[in-house]
């Protein structure tokens, strides 16, 4: 059996363990109500960015823009895929950062040529062993403003329009509520023409919440009578990159958001387990306390009978 | 004046809902030209250029510097998706007037790697805002 003094230090450390994840659970739970209010603010304008992107281009279905062709010629004239990846910058949050990781090393990207935008460092280091990365954007994702998002989607669009990339896509972490995070791979450029019905898009696009179904049918109607100005082709070169530039801010506080609600999960579990091995270790120290009492009283009661 | 010549205004940017209410006019900068919009306009989506935006309410009018967005124009509902909006209030006049003689000057001592496009949305921007002011 351990001695009393081993098992009295292993308590104390697990003590002061649990109170560095109490603490942390609290914080993040603080950063979580912010990143959450953020989330929610920035809802609305991304609901009506998409569903006004999706009546434009349902108006122009068979229009040849750049930005709508699939990337398939780009291809094979050595065009790769670029990746957004919007991971954390610290750890201890779960398995926040390693599910977006899988997403791109096992999902349908798995073994392709892909280069990397990253957002975050968790997700840099973890791809960067197998990927290429272009770029590293790791400071933005502590205070996502739209002025970041802005900087970091005229960069992609930029390689996009070169030629040097084919498609692009987002991976970061949807946020539907404090305890459920879906890792979700988006994809930004070329913009899919979706032919099924908007409702169906809605459903497609995990980014934007379930309302828009709703909203997207009521604005049917509309769909036919809408004019432009300037022309269709023209107010597409203007429109997508702001809508990838909101995808992206939209992306990033969801992650932020999911960030902190993951490792609030996971803080409170870690301590809830300290909790666990603590009981149990104050148990082990009773026992152990009773054990060394009872033997001094065997030996003092047995050299009494000595003297005797 | 009849209430029914109202419509809903929804001015939305990233971070927040900047302005909803009923008006009955509201004016701003496109690409294509300044335009005011009333009830029934006909459906339209235009693209904003920086300038200032006036609302008009039933009770008065309110102005705005407006910089980049675009704007969806229905029979009863304008929603304009800003990217950049600022209440006079918000606006730092110093900030403003320095970056308008930034862009001007820009402008004047034209050099071949001067991106003429960047100084006069600037310069743009900074008249919007001191006008604004005013």
């Amino acid at each position: 059996m351990a001695s009393m003094r081993d098992i009295k230090r292993r308590k104390s450390s697990i003590q002061s363990t649990q109170q560095i994840t109490k603490a942390m659970k609290l914080v993040s739970t603080v950063k979580l109500q912010r990143a959450r209010q953020n989330a929610e603010k920035s809802d609305d304008y991304f609901r009506c960015m998409y569903s006004t992107v999706q009546s434009i281009l349902a108006r122009t279905r068979n229009l040849n823009h750049r930005f709508l062709q699939s990337g398939e010629k780009d291809r094979d004239a050595g065009g790769k895929k670029a990746v957004i990846v919007i991971t954390s910058n610290r750890g201890l949050a779960g398995g926040y950062n390693s599910n977006v990781v899988k997403l791109i090393t096992q999902g349908e990207l798995a073994n392709q040529d892909l280069c990397i935008y990253a957002i975050g460092k968790k997700g840099k280091d973890a791809l960067g062993k197998s990927y290429e990365i272009k770029a590293d954007y790791s400071d933005v994702i502590e205070e996502p403003v739209y002025a970041d998002a802005m900087a970091i989607s005229k960069e992609v669009l930029d390689a996009f329009a070169a030629g040097e990339i084919s498609e692009i896509y987002l991976a970061y972490t949807a946020f539907k509520n404090t305890v459920v995070h879906v890792p979700t791979l988006l994809k930004l450029l070329p913009v899919e023409v979706n032919e099924s019905s908007p409702a169906d898009n809605t459903e497609q696009e995990g980014s934007i919440r379930q309302e828009t179904s709703a909203n997207q049918e009521a604005s049917g109607e509309d769909k036919a009578l809408m004019n432009f100005e300037p022309e269709d082709e023209e107010a597409l070169d203007l429109i997508i990159p702001k809508y990838v530039t909101s995808l992206i801010y939209g992306g990033m506080v969801e992650s932020v958001a999911s960030e902190n609600g993951a490792r609030m999960q996971a803080m409170d579990s870690a301590t809830s387990n300290a909790e666990e091995m603590i009981s149990s270790l104050t148990l082990l120290y009773n026992r152990a306390r009773q054990g060394s009492i009872t033997q001094e009283l065997t030996e003092i009661i047995a050299g009494a009978n000595a003297i005797s | 004046m009849a209430d029914n010549n109202l419509f809903t205004l929804r001015i939305i940017t990233p971070d927040r809902v900047f302005y909803k209410g009923e008006v009955s006019m509201v004016e701003f900068n496109t690409t294509e030209g300044e335009i005011g919009v009333l009830k029934k306009h006909v459906p339209t989506t235009v693209i904003v250029s920086p300038g200032i935006l006036t609302i008009t309410e039933a009770e008065g009018t309110k102005e705005a510097a407006l910089h980049a967005g675009f704007a969806e124009i229905l029979q009863d509902e304008v929603v304009i998706l800003a990217e950049v909006i600022e209440w006079p209030e918000e606006i730092d006049e110093e900030r403003a007037e320095k970056a308008k003689e930034r862009a001007e000057e820009r402008l004047r001592s034209k050099t071949p790697e001067t991106d003429i496009l960047r100084a006069e949305t600037a310069l743009q921007r900074a008249m919007a805002r001191i006008h604004v002011l005013k």
